[in-house]
């Protein structure tokens, strides 16, 4: 089993982005489940949202896990939230930031044990660029795609042209740009 | 003609997805409805898929759950099929009119979305909207996955528009822990899913001008009796239609139900009983407790009303510690499943250990280790001979210990 948590704040599109990801690896075969912790909460408020992905079917429905990957989404949250929480010795970290790596993990005492397993991608940066707004959630999942090596990029990148296909051309060709840009750019 | 829906073998829905595109195939009339959260995208996505062309059906917007329950017995009555979703405060505000729409012996799906009671205010999941409806006449299906919300909604129709049944149907899904978690789904093809459902058969529709009815009339003491009787008859007896419906789901996808889900129970020792998505945060535990030997099982009532009375007793076997878990605030008592499952079991000779937790409210997060906490717990009672806690606890409580009722049984 492999368990995702995404730090994000409500409206970044951290479940938009976990409920993508699931379509894109259920169509692999495997089993999927995307859920987040939000309900009532503000636009701007800290939020989490995760994924679990399996070869058999997924019956636990507990909202703890002890993540694989961590992704942020949001570049504050780095610093506010507890982003390691209940990690495991090999948990990845996938942080989005303006920063060098090096600056942002001499800014956070608790990545600099982790520092190995830490990468950073400027989501902000990519998606204002490509799409034109803020919107971190598809740019982290070409970071993914590329930390985890759970698919080869062409195949992701079909996949999720499957998935946003109700949406206008433009944006499809955006979020494709988006995509790929992290792809090549996260560190 | 209603525009073709693409969907493919395996998607990745929500709950509430999945139920809505339920009620889209089974080809909804009629959908009266004032969203709640966490109800809210069924009836949204309904009315998406009515405005979009795919479905020739009418959503019907009104000005409170009352209202909107009130709506579906018109509807119903005049000879549509008709549904509609609701949670919590909106499914207390309905409360009313749950009881008309059986009393008229109106087919109605609603689909409950598990949501705690206020006070305190709580959007999140719990079973107390489905105990405040469970005496309201309608049969209650339970979900306790994504997959199971769509299946029990085609069946839910079916069962319900039954000519030896004709009583509303709940289907009930956790909230947010089903309706808002998306997993991998087969759903049916459009053809299939209605073929299955099948065409609505009106009986007494109000709108058949050549043969007026009356809904609803007023009965006293001459007829009342006899009226509640006849239903509470009809109820019961819905049991064949139920299990042969599930035998004509299980031919069509393979997906096998029962009224009463049994895991691993052939041979258990301690059993826990449960109802939504612990059932299944159960059998995982009782699947790693196997391989460490404790002989655990997991009894769920799919059918919550009508209550599974003998099957109950039958899955028990020869456990020798039963927990029931309860989900929903017991308000002075023991919990209502406590009580119906213990009635089961006292009606055979066997006397199993039998406690009760309550557990979960508000949406409080109810892990695997908790849960094999808990059957490790079964089997301390097991072991002892008695019951070594006192018999109502609370799982997942923070402050001081808090539990009722000791046993003097030795």
């Amino acid at each position: 089993m492999v368990e995702i948590r995404w730090h994000s704040r409500a409206g970044q599109g951290a479940v938009t982005g976990a409920k993508g990801l699931g379509d894109v690896v259920s169509t692999t075969g495997k089993q999927v489940q995307a859920f987040a912790l939000y309900g009532s909460a503000k636009r701007g408020a800290a939020m989490r949202a995760y994924n679990r992905i399996d070869d058999e079917q997924i019956i636990n429905h507990e909202k703890f896990m002890y993540p694989d990957f961590v992704l942020v989404i949001d570049p504050a949250l780095a610093f506010t939230d507890n982003i390691t929480d209940n990690d495991k010795a090999s948990t990845k970290y996938i942080i989005t930031t303006h920063l060098s790596k090096e600056d942002l993990i001499a800014q956070i005492p608790s990545l600099q044990e982790r520092k190995e397993r830490v990468f950073v991608v400027d989501c902000m940066k990519i998606s204002l660029d490509t799409i034109g707004r803020a919107i971190p959630n598809t740019p982290m999942l070409g970071a993914f795609v590329k930390i985890s090596g759970m698919f080869e990029l062409d195949y992701f990148l079909d996949r999720m042209k499957k998935v946003l296909s109700k949406f206008p051309q433009k944006i499809i060709d955006s979020n494709m740009d988006a995509i790929t840009t992290a792809y090549n750019t996260v560190k | 003609m209603a525009e073709k829906y693409e969907i493919n073998q395996t998607e990745v829905w929500d709950g509430n997805y999945a139920a809505a595109h339920a009620l889209r195939q089974a080809q909804v009339d009629v959908v009266s409805a004032y969203p709640i959260t966490p109800s809210t995208p069924i009836v949204e996505n309904y009315g998406n898929f009515v405005s979009n062309g795919y479905i020739d059906g009418e959503f019907v917007m009104v000005e409170s759950e009352h209202a909107a329950m009130s709506g579906c017995v018109g509807a119903a009555a005049a000879g549509g099929r008709v549904a509609t979703a609701t949670s919590s405060q909106g499914f207390a505000l309905m409360v009313e009119v749950l009881y008309q729409a059986s009393g008229m012996r109106l087919p109605i799906v609603l689909n409950v979305v598990n949501r705690a009671l206020a006070s305190p205010l709580n959007v999140r999941g719990d079973h107390s909207d489905m105990y405040l409806g469970r005496d309201a006449g309608w049969i209650n299906l339970d979900a306790f996955n994504a997959q199971e919300a769509y299946d029990m909604n085609l069946c839910a129709f079916r069962i319900g528009e039954h000519l030896d049944v004709r009583l509303p149907v709940m289907v009930h899904q956790d909230g947010f822990i089903t309706s808002h978690t998306a997993q991998n789904i087969n759903p049916l093809q459009d053809e299939d899913a209605y073929k299955f459902v099948g065409v609505y058969q009106p009986v007494e529709e109000m709108l058949d001008f050549s043969k007026p009815v009356t809904y609803g009339a007023q009965t006293e003491e001459d007829w009342h009796y006899e009226h509640k009787a006849r239903q509470h008859s009809a109820l019961m007896r819905s049991t064949r239609v139920i299990d042969e419906v599930f035998a004509d789901f299980k031919a069509l996808t393979g997906r096998e139900y029962k009224r009463v889900e049994s895991y691993m129970m052939e041979d258990a020792e301690v059993a826990v009983v449960a109802l939504g998505t612990t059932v299944e945060t159960l059998r995982q535990a009782a699947k790693e407790l196997r391989k460490e030997g404790l002989k655990a099982g997991v009894i769920a009532p799919r059918c919550f009303r009508p209550f599974p009375f003998d099957q109950i007793a039958e899955v028990c076997g020869d456990a020798k510690a039963v927990c029931v878990m309860d989900r929903s605030a017991p308000g002075g008592a023991m919990g209502a499943m406590f009580n119906e499952i213990s009635a089961a079991i006292l009606a055979t000779g066997k006397r199993p250990l039998v406690t009760n937790y309550i557990y979960g409210l508000g949406g409080r997060d109810f892990s695997v280790d908790e849960a094999k906490r808990i059957f490790k717990e079964q089997k301390a009672h097991a072991d002892a001979g008695h019951i070594t806690t006192q018999i109502q606890q609370f799982s997942g409580l923070r402050g001081p210990r808090l539990g009722f009722f000791e046993s003097k049984r030795s």
